[in-house]
């Protein structure tokens, strides 16, 4: 079973980021195992986003140190992050508009290691999400919610990356679809897959990760396997109520 | 009757021309939102070392296009990566600002090397006629011009529609944040499209060379022109950047013969205004 213990693929230790005067992560760790869903829980503002944007290279930290597969990355650009195998799917998705759903899949697979293997990639990603398929020649400007976000996550798997960041998988999507997504993470983790998970929703969060850090203003509060949090301390912790806020 | 066909036909050759003047403006406007104040004059640098390519060639004009192409590229990649990509995310003022002060530094340049006269590119087609009909003729270097163009419009339209740098480039213009996690260097993709820009503005300075005379100062003429074609078509759309030349090519001539060659200029301006007025966006725009 995935344990903290065991080496991890991608660590962050005593972050710090700032923007300008604004201190938005304090101290912030994370051990994030090969193979795992870890979920990030906090309300808005908690510094969810902030984190996976220091991750992937889009804020520059300002104390601390992010390492993938022993290697620092925490000062170099996103792509070359993304180079390495860590990928995201942005909050709102940010599809590319103006370009078809197949256009904004291909895209994906613009690093050269990913597009020598494009048509099976992009077979396994029309495989997850069939309506992508459907819709494959239609501009991603005319997806519903649901299927923008599918695109997301399937523009995220053509990179063919080592850990996938997803930002708020269900922000504004009907609880029917976001199961459906929900589902379709867990199977792509049960093919190796690494997530990462920022989530509002804390029911869901400890349902379907294997482990669980909880944020409170830029702070880790709480973690643990995500089985064997108590829900109700998490959403204390959450709705900053408790002595955590 | 006859002189009003010859104007309109002369209208579109001209516009043609016009529409590759404004090409690389129109691209690179499209996918980094940036003005290039320098874009006349990066035409008109092109055409002053295909000048020099050519006298050295004894006038041979696909030498002198090669050689200005390469230098081009160089010079397109070295402004984009060295000076705009260092500031082309601190808002819109840097860049411009970095790009007008190209603009007066190659004008200068150009002025100390060749010196304030005018020059043409010395070429055989200038005066004769290809096509002749009791009602109109065709000259040479007109048709050339228009079918370059064509030619070179439809060859980046299949470059951004059907290559992966294609891709690359619409997708940058779309979203930078998305497309730098897909592993895009967004600010080497500025560069590569700044040379393919630059591709089109050797290529329009060919042609200007070989149809009109120049100075080291003819390059504002040309950003007035390159800025026209794209506020008429819509900026970054390619059809647009055509049809907005033919456009302006007919606003100039037919206002050259209604009311005289003082006019010229001014139709293309009236055109252009009353086109902001109704439609700022464009009369093409998102046709991309």
């Amino acid at each position: 079973m995935l344990s903290q213990e065991d080496g991890a693929l991608l660590a962050v230790e005593n972050l710090d980021v700032h923007y300008g005067d604004l201190q938005a992560l304090h101290n912030v760790s994370l051990r994030i195992p090969q193979g795992a869903i870890v979920s990030i829980i906090g309300a808005n503002g908690a510094g969810k986003s902030t984190l996976l944007g220091a991750i992937t290279g889009l804020n520059k930290p300002t104390r601390g140190k992010i390492t993938f597969r022993n290697e620092d990355i925490s000062s170099i650009h996103t792509h070359d992050i993304v180079s390495r195998g860590i990928t995201m799917s942005p909050e709102g998705s940010r599809v590319f508009e103006k370009m078809s759903v197949e256009e904004n899949l291909l895209i994906g697979a613009y690093l050269s290691r990913a597009r020598k293997k494009r048509r099976e990639l992009l077979e396994r990603v029309y495989g997850l999400f069939p309506i992508l398929k459907q819709k494959s020649g239609q501009l991603a400007t005319y997806l519903s919610g649901g299927q923008r976000q599918m695109l997301a996550i399937g523009r995220a798997l053509m990179v063919d990356p080592e850990v996938i960041l997803c930002d708020e998988v269900s922000l504004g999507l009907a609880p029917v679809i976001v199961k459906d997504i929900y589902h379709k993470i867990v199977e792509i983790n049960r093919e190796g897959m690494t997530f990462i998970l920022v989530e509002q929703d804390v029911k869901r969060s400890l349902r379907y990760s294997h482990y669980s850090y909880v944020m409170v203003k830029g702070r880790i509060v709480m973690e643990g396997r995500s089985a064997q949090l108590p829900e109700e301390q998490v959403r204390e912790a959450y709705f900053g109520i408790s002595r955590y806020a | 009757m006859e002189v009003l066909l010859q104007s309109l036909v002369n209208g579109i050759l001209l516009g043609g021309l016009y529409a590759v003047i404004g090409l690389g403006m129109s691209l690179i406007f499209g996918i980094m939102g940036l003005i290039n104040l320098a874009h006349g004059d990066l035409i008109i640098v092109s055409t002053y070392i295909s000048m020099v390519v050519a006298l050295k060639y004894s006038g041979n004009i696909f030498i002198a296009l090669l050689i200005t192409v390469l230098v081009m590229i160089v010079v397109g990649f070295f402004c984009q990566s060295v000076l705009i990509n260092r500031v082309v995310d601190k808002g819109a003022e840097p860049p411009l600002l970095i790009t007008f002060g190209l603009s007066v530094i190659l004008q200068n340049v150009l002025q100390l090397i060749f010196g304030a006269d005018a020059k043409s590119i010395p070429t055989k087609l200038a005066a004769a006629n290809v096509i002749t009909t009791p009602w109109f003729s065709i000259s040479a270097i007109y048709l050339i011009d228009f079918v370059v163009s064509i030619l070179v419009i439809l060859s980046l339209h299949f470059i951004i529609m059907k290559t992966y740098f294609g891709r690359a480039i619409r997708a940058t213009s779309g979203d930078v944040m998305a497309s730098e996690l897909v592993g895009l260097n967004t600010k080497r993709v500025y560069a590569v499209t700044m040379a393919l820009a630059m591709i089109t503005a050797s290529i329009a300075g060919l042609l200007v060379g070989m149809t009109f005379t120049y100075y080291p100062t003819t390059g504002t003429e040309y950003l007035i022109i390159a800025f026209g074609v794209v506020v008429i078509g819509g900026m970054g759309s390619l059809v647009g950047t055509l049809l907005g030349g033919i456009i302006l090519g007919l606003a100039q001539i037919l206002g050259s013969y209604f009311f005289g060659m003082a006019y010229q200029l001014f139709f293309g301006y009236v055109v252009l205004l009353v086109i902001l007025t109704f439609r700022p966006q464009g009369l093409f725009a998102n046709t991309k």
